[in-house]
């Protein structure tokens, strides 16, 4: 890696906050966590999102390269079924993710570290709810040190 | 006169909107209009859909977003229709435009004057149920995103005009008059629902819990007053009981209400009640309905499960007042069950289902364009083409003709497009404008040099994150050669900003660090392709709807978290290569499959726009279906029509008809087909070229096995009954007539309802009365669905003697032949016997799907079929008359049981999304779309099962052997496919792995 450090670094007293990267279909979760914007619904500050185009496009590397980089958690998110923009993509992603939990579980990722859910365009409230969630979970569970590097 | 190339468009609900989006894509300036200040009308109000409770803001939003933003759409709001003038092809329209007192080109939609502003004024879209500030917007994701001044709440104070970064609000701003000059105008206002008078009998207004269908779809919805939590307005309790009084204003002769039948409340009840149980489960929904009218696709399937797996609890009983226990707020209930008992109930919460209403200007509208209003006033149309007004050039669709749902408003604002397309077709392209843009600039190779611009947003960013330290840290980022900040990027001077800067610095990759790619990505890739810079090659990080906005009180954290998304889009762009959207020839011609009515409609209306056309049909005669029918309820000469139909599709010269053909093949994909068929007494082949297909193969009548057809004389159809009362006199001598209704329909065999049974029953019995006085008719039911104005003739038929005798589903009627007679056996729901000796028994038999044929057809078109092997469309909501795959339409019978005129409305709405492919010369396939790395696919297939679009196939290759490849034509650019391959062969341009990685990568 080439581009400049840039510790965030955490002064003693302060808990430790994970971080966590989260996948979101374009069409409802995207546009969830736009409502939960626009409805200026406070949630915590710990995801970072990535835009995909369906969640039926994540592929299971996309999880398992965020755990090896050190995210603490990966939370995914598409459109409940039945709501698929491109009307089976996230069918596709619910089988694929279900076989991969399990294998997650084998590798001795903890239960929790990444989650799947469903928010539509109209739940900004929802969305919140399960980020607030979703980072309390992370947090109990403390630092992703499963895959970490010896740099 | 000359005809103008340009459509007016009244009301941006769901149906203008729709209309709207085909003209444009087919080559028509369109005006479109509406009288409010956002557009999306009803539908952006709702929370599910039935019968598949989609999200409606979820499925309507990128529509309206599209109709906002569409090159050929010229969109004003907050209108008002002041003069029409002209005839059809050519008319001069007077509109006023109402000011907003906030200029619509400075206002970025930020809210903050909403938020300041000190009224709190009564919120309409939530339905009076939460409070709204004098400034603003209808909805959070309203288009156009501006907000509003409302005068009547305004109390001057200029608290907004102080707070607006953008100098947007303008108390001066005046009125303005418009002169619009079109060619044929499409009327889409919607309706009003009804609202119960004051001193109802349901204590609406005066008890707290009673509250209306609309009003309880917003407590419903998750942006509504209660956060999509159910909850009694009285006392904020979760509601146990809650009671759905179904035909509130609907089917009422005493005056109060209207007396026809509003179509689609049964089953947005249906919704509600599950929807509501859903949210909350210890709500348990009853509903009181006289009969359940669940007549479209699917929608039977829908009752069931709601009642079966939802626990809703349906009575027959019309509730006539309503009580509330002053202490409790709860509210008692007195009813009749079906068995005459009186029962008194206790529920917690009371939902008024209320009817549709012609929109409260339809009188108005009506007077402007000089159309005329049927006795209900609503938009009276053609009984062949109900989008037809009494004047020539002026099309309707939706409730403003006649209540209807969702899908039969899409399908009719397509149609009402068809038929302008046919009006107005040779002036396809003459006025609207296209963009000249200079070359693109060749960055291919070329090292990244990054520009990012980052958005104050007035202080919607600025406020909340520290602005200079994120472009500090952004100029920090590898390859990012500038970065500075605006107040608004998306203002129009900041446009021509963003153009210098990448002249001057050579940038090319652009990021804007602003808001939500979804509304304003389209915005800033139209800027910079105008300097010259591939569209694709821009990256937008959405540091306020994700970061200012909702860490309002972490002013750290939200600036940290911005500068993580800056730096994981500067890590992305520098990946990101420019896309080009691959360009397809299209043939100007149709094959369209059935020749039935809808195949002929289809047929006519491509050929009169002179594509050349090859209508297949596989019997010797044109004319399907309607050649038994004689007449329809509302008293259409079907044959007189059907005659002339086959006579103008037989003598025109751009249509080739295939009598006796079967299709051998249909290859090729959207715009390029090419297909053969089989036809005529010697099987002779024919090849063709084609560039869209319409599916009008039609149905078939159920042929019963059941209550002795075939074995006794006196037991036939009703469409051979039909034919008996339109050709002879026979039935002088019946003195008593049985009709048994759902025949192979409702059932475990045929579990949907064939809509139009109940109205071919009413319709043979009232002329057989007619004819024969002194016959008795005896109509045996299980639901009358005479819904909308056809609820006229089921009173009609009542009022004629007719008797109508609700059997149970359970124990259908038994017939027993005695002599020449024929015993019935009844047994009513309440477990009744009834005995009637007749003379006749007919049976109303259904409409079944021709499975055979539809599946070998689904598998030639690669299109799907439903449970019932009817053709699966897209979307049932939205996308009505498409399929999946691109190029492929849907009409008629082939589709689902329905009514001829519905079947003409898809006819034409078949054509209308046909021409925005036809029209064309070439079609852009979407940038973003996958491919397949031959060298590294094992061809194993994967790929193909998840593809929703049939866009992947096997081929053999000369070098790699079997591997899959995408058609790029047919690419949706989803992923599905990439996510599954086991050999990492697929990705997506635009979302590609390398792109993902490193958006992931970089953090530490």
């Amino acid at each position: 890696m080439t581009e400049p450090i840039v510790e965030t670094t955490q002064s003693e007293n302060k808990e430790w906050e994970p971080k966590i990267i989260a996948f979101l279909c374009n069409w409802c979760s995207y546009a969830g966590a736009d409502l939960a914007g626009v409805s200026r619904i406070q949630y915590p500050p710990n995801i970072r999102i990535v835009r995909v185009p369906c969640s039926g496009r994540i592929n299971a590397y996309f999880i398992i390269k965020s755990l090896t980089d050190g995210w603490d958690g990966v939370l995914i998110s598409g459109c409940h079924p039945g709501d698929c923009h491109y009307i089976s993509g996230n069918l596709v992603a619910r089988r694929r993710f279900a076989i991969l939990k399990e294998l997650l579980e084998f590798f001795g990722i903890e239960p929790g570290r990444v989650n799947f859910m469903w928010a539509s365009a109209a739940e900004g409230e929802r969305f919140a709810v399960l980020v607030r969630k979703a980072t309390e979970i992370v947090k109990k569970l403390g630092p992703n040190k499963k895959f970490e590097k010896k740099w | 006169m000359e005809k103008v190339g340009a459509v007016l468009v009244v009301g941006a609900g769901i149906g203008g909107s729709q209309t709207a989006l085909d003209l444009g894509d087919a080559g028509f300036k369109v005006y479109l209009l509406e009288s409010t200040t956002s557009i999306g009308g009803v539908m952006a109000q709702l929370d599910k859909t039935f019968p598949t409770n989609d999200c409606a803001m979820c499925i309507v939003s990128p529509k309206l977003v599209e109709t906002g933003r569409h090159q050929n759409i010229d969109l004003s709001i907050n209108c008002k229709i002041l003069e029409v003038t002209g005839e059809a092809g050519n008319f001069t329209v007077k509109v006023l435009k109402k000011t907003l007192y906030v200029n619509m080109d400075k206002c970025t939609g930020c809210g903050v004057c909403g938020r300041a502003c000190p009224v709190e004024a009564i919120d309409m879209f939530n339905e009076k149920l939460s409070k709204f500030a004098a400034t603003s917007v209808k909805y959070p994701q309203a288009v156009p995103l501006v907000y509003a001044i409302n005068k009547d709440y305004c109390i001057g104070c200029g608290i907004c005009k102080g707070v607006c970064k953008a100098n947007a609000v303008e108390y001066d701003l005046e009125d303005e008059i418009v002169e619009l000059k079109v060619g044929g105008i499409v009327l889409a206002p919607g309706f009003d629902e009804y609202s119960p008078p004051e001193d109802n009998l349901y204590g609406y207004g005066k008890y707290k819990n009673v509250v209306t269908s609309i009003e309880f779809e917003r407590i419903l919805s998750a942006s509504g007053p209660y956060a999509g939590k159910v909850l009694r307005p009285s006392d904020g309790d979760i509601p146990e009981k809650v009671a759905f009084l179904q035909c509130i204003g609907s089917r009422d002769f005493t005056g109060n209400g209207q007396p026809y039948c509003s179509s689609v409340c049964c089953m947005y009840t249906a919704k509600e009640a599950v929807i509501a149980h859903e949210h909350m489960h210890q709500i348990r929904p009853t509903i009181f309905s006289m009969d359940i009218r669940a007549f479209g696709k699917d929608f039977d399937k829908y009752i069931i499960r709601a009642q079966e797996e939802y626990g809703v609890r349906y009575i027959r009983s019309r509730i006539s007042s309503i009580n509330e226990d002053p202490e409790t707020k709860d509210l008692l209930l007195k009813y009749e069950t079906e068995d005459g008992k009186i029962i008194q109930e206790n529920f917690e919460m009371v939902v008024l289902s209320v009817g549709l209403n012609p929109p409260d200007d339809a009188k108005y509208l009506a007077d402007k364009f000089g159309i005329e209003l049927n006795e209900y006033n609503f938009a009276k149309t053609d009984i062949f083409n109900p989008v037809q007004t009494t004047i020539p050039g002026i099309f309707v669709c939706g409730a403003f003709s006649s209540p209807k749902d969702i899908p039969e408003t899409v399908t009719q604002a397509s149609a009402a497009a068809g038929c302008v397309n046919t009006l107005l077709h040779e002036k396809r392209d003459t006025l609207i404008t296209e963009k000249t843009l200079p070359p693109e600039i060749f960055v291919a190779g070329q090292p990244p040099r990054i520009g990012v611009f980052v958005c104050h947003c007035g202080v919607n960013i600025g406020g909340y994150v520290d602005v200079p330290q994120v472009v500090k840290y952004a100029k920090s980022l590898p390859n990012v050669v500038l970065a500075d900040q605006n107040l608004y990027t998306c203002s129009a001077d900041t446009q021509t900003i963003i153009k210098d800067k990448i002249k001057e610095y050579s940038l090319n990759r652009v990021i804007v660090a602003s808001c939500t790619p979804r509304t304003h990505e389209p915005l800033f890739q139209e800027t910079i392709r105008e300097a010259g810079l591939n569209r694709y090659l821009f990256q937008m990080a959405n540091i306020r709807d994700q970061c200012s906005w909702v860490h309002m009180n972490q002013y750290k954290e939200a600036t940290e978290k911005s500068m993580d998304l800056v730096r994981m889009a500067v890590n992305k762009a520098r990946n990101i290569q420019p896309l080009e959207r691959i360009k397809l020839g299209v043939t100007p011609k149709t094959l369209v499959i059935g020749g039935g009515i809808t195949g002929m409609v289809a047929a006519l209306n491509f050929a009169n726009q002179n594509f050349e056309t090859f209508l297949v049909e596989k019997e010797k005669e044109l004319g399907g279906f309607a050649r038994n029918i004689y007449t329809t309820l509302e008293g259409g000469n079907v044959q007189a029509f059907l005659s002339d139909l086959i006579e103008k599709v037989n003598t025109h010269a751009n249509i080739h008809v295939f009598t006796e053909a079967k299709i051998e093949i249909i290859n090729g994909y959207i715009g390029n087909f090419k297909s053969a068929v089989f036809h005529g007494p010697e099987k002779t082949r024919a090849e063709f070229e084609h560039g869209v297909v319409v599916v009008a193969t039609g149905a078939k009548e159920y042929e019963p096995n059941e209550f002795l057809y075939k074995t006794n004389d006196n037991v036939i159809t009703q469409s051979e009954f039909e034919k008996v009362i339109n050709t002879t006199d026979d039935i002088g001598n019946k003195k008593l007539i049985v009709m048994i209704q759902c025949v192979g329909s409702r059932n475990e065999e045929h579990p949907y309802c064939s809509k139009m049974c109940c109205a071919e029953a009413i319709k043979n019995a009232i002329v057989a009365k007619n004819q024969s006085p002194s016959t008795e008719i005896v109509i045996l039911f299980r639901d009358i669905r005479t819904y909308g104005f056809k609820e006229k003739y089921y009173r009609m038929a009542r009022e004629a003697g007719i008797v109508f005798i609700r059997y149970d589903e359970d124990n259908p009627p038994e017939i027993v032949p005695e002599g020449s007679k024929l015993r019935v056996n009844i047994v009513t729901p309440n477990k009744d016997t009834i005995l009637i000796n007749s003379d006749m028994v007919v049976l109303s038999v259904g409409i079944v799907a021709q499975k055979e044929n539809n599946e070998e057809l689904g598998k030639l078109l690669k299109v799907p079929l439903n449970d019932d092997n009817f053709f699966l469309e897209a979307h049932v909501k939205l996308r009505p008359v498409d399929f999946a795959t691109e190029g492929v339409f849907v009409a008629g019978l082939a589709h689902c049981p329905k009514t001829i005129e519905d079947s003409i409305s898809q006819a034409n709405a078949a054509v209308s999304r046909a021409c925005t492919i036809l029209s064309k010369d070439e079609i852009e396939a979407e940038g973003k779309i996958g491919a397949i790395d031959p060298a590294r696919c094992s061809g194993c297939g994967m790929c193909i099962d998840n593809c929703a679009y049939n866009a992947i196939e096997l081929i053999e290759d000369r070098r790699f052997g079997t591997v899959a490849i995408i058609n790029s034509a047919l690419c949706k650019g989803c992923g599905a496919c990439s996510g599954n391959c086991r050999c990492a062969a697929i990705d997506i341009a635009g979302f590609s792995s390398e792109q993902i990685y490193a958006m992931i990568t970089g953090r530490l």
